[in-house]
């Protein structure tokens, strides 16, 4: 029943969007111009490609987070069992953090989270 | 206590007596696909007339008032004015990923909310993994901002959307970090279970302070995951005309408008899910005359109730706070949020450790 649940919403997603903009088309004028369907820049022409490599900034925050995010997960499963496994849980969760937190300190060393 | 399970029960089991297995699998999955259609519609376009409402009250101004009594009317006007306005195609822009954008960020946040508690069974799915499965579903709408963004051949789409990345993915972790505060109190992940444990008090009056505190980092993270308020960097309108949904037009930018509301209520949900007790009454310790007339009020009514008091808070940020700057930004969350919530986790798994909540 879940996954029939799960294929609903799916579902339901794709026909409310897709039946909305297929009802627009037949509803809404279509005039094509050419100035109309130029990239808006505030009435400037515009210039240049806009598919260029972007600034490095957000490469390496996207590293950090992705370090981050994968310690994350692990944490989920010890959340649930925390309580049942009581002191051995609580000490090795220390020993993680300490490590995670020496990761954090040596990127803030590095001046990796100053956004230039 | 009401309870939804029985109802929904009878409906299955009528549908199967009536009709074969596959067709009443069928029905009820139109049904369930109607009824969520509603329920997003509804909440979307009243979402939407009650921050023009309020926003036009903190600005000293009426707001909408004309369609309408007091103007309850005046989205679903828009609604229709956005149907019949044109859809615009952009010369050289991606026009598959142009238009597949869309679906992803609606799909993200519907599949969001279905797992949604409203009340004692009256929800569609309840994963075991329920908390895990809603972090996952919304981070995907960000693939959509950001494919919207790429697509759109315009450069402050692709400015709104590489700002809209960095943030939503940074502030992922402090959102991940929070919930799992309560998962550690309540030992499970799965929304009715954490429900149950907050039967004798809610997790933000019986988790003492790291309760608190999980839950203040959590109203942050969140509001910046929607991208609003102070943290509206993907679509600072002063600077970025409109951010990753600049090029949209008619219907299409109506979704992405959608979409943003609905994020809020999601996140406001999952808060008002962990934090508040759900469709949980409100109970005063052992006063049983007052806890009696507590219990009277419908689930339903406490649920919306208490999320209507998160979304409010959101929108209170957005409308009085400044717009911080994406060093700011990043240097919020990276240098003070991430430390105090990894310390904040701890002191919480040393306080259950010690059975010292409520």
């Amino acid at each position: 029943m879940e996954s029939y649940a799960l294929l609903t919403f799916f579902l339901t997603a794709v026909v409310l969007v897709g039946g909305a903009i297929i009802f627009s088309h037949f509803v809404a004028p279509h005039i094509p111009g050419i100035v109309k369907s130029e990239p808006y820049e505030c009435g400037i022409p515009t210039e240049g490609p806009t598919w260029i490599q972007f600034h490095v900034g957000y490469y390496l925050f996207a590293i950090i987070y992705l370090i981050f995010d994968v310690e994350t997960v692990f944490i989920y499963p010890w959340a649930v069992v925390m309580r049942e496994i009581g002191l051995t849980a609580f000490f090795e969760i220390l020993i993680f953090f300490t490590v995670l937190g020496l990761g954090l300190l040596y990127a803030w060393k590095k001046k990796a989270l100053i956004w230039e | 206590m009401y309870d939804f399970t029985p109802m929904i029960d009878s409906i299955t089991g009528y549908l199967n007596g009536v009709f074969t297995p596959f067709w009443a699998g069928l029905i009820s999955m139109v049904m369930l696909g109607v009824v969520l259609l509603t329920v997003y519609a509804v909440l979307g376009l009243y979402l939407v007339f009650a921050e023009r409402k309020i926003c036009a009250r903190m600005q000293n101004r009426l707001g909408p008032n004309r369609v309408g009594p007091f103007g309850l009317f005046q989205t679903i006007a828009d609604l229709i004015k956005l149907l019949l306005k044109e859809l615009i195609f952009i010369k050289n822009a991606d026009n598959f990923l142009f238009n597949i954008a869309p679906f992803i960020v609606i799909i993200a946040s519907i599949m969001a909310i279905g797992s949604i508690p409203f009340a004692k069974g009256l929800q569609a799915i309840d994963l075991n993994i329920g908390v895990l499965y809603i972090l996952a579903i919304s981070s995907m709408g960000v693939i959509g901002i950001l494919i919207a963004g790429w697509a759109s051949n315009s450069k402050y789409s692709v400015i709104g959307a590489m700002r809209s990345g960095a943030q939503v993915i940074s502030y992922e972790l402090s959102v991940g970090l929070a919930l799992l505060c309560i998962i550690v109190y309540a030992g499970s992940m799965q929304f009715s279970e954490i429900i149950a444990s907050q039967e004798d008090g809610w997790w933000i009056f019986k988790g003492h302070i790291p309760a608190f505190i999980a839950f203040v980092i959590y109203l942050i993270a969140g509001t910046a995951e929607t991208n609003r308020g102070p943290f509206d960097l993907a679509e600072a309108e002063s600077e970025l005309t409109a951010g990753f949904h600049t090029e949209y037009s008619g219907i299409k930018f109506a979704f992405f408008f959608l979409a943003e509301y609905m994020n809020m209520f999601v996140i406001a949900a999952i808060a008002t899910t962990l934090f508040l007790g759900g469709w949980l009454p409100f109970h005063l310790f052992q006063w049983a005359g007052f806890n009696h007339v507590m219990d009277y009020i419908p689930p339903v009514f406490w649920f919306f109730a208490k999320t209507a008091f998160v979304i409010y808070l959101m929108m209170w940020f957005k409308w009085t706070f400044p717009r911080l700057r994406i060093d700011q930004l990043l240097a919020l969350e990276w240098k003070y949020l991430l430390p105090i919530n990894l310390i904040n986790l701890i002191l919480i798994s040393f306080l259950t450790l010690m059975q010292w909540h409520f």
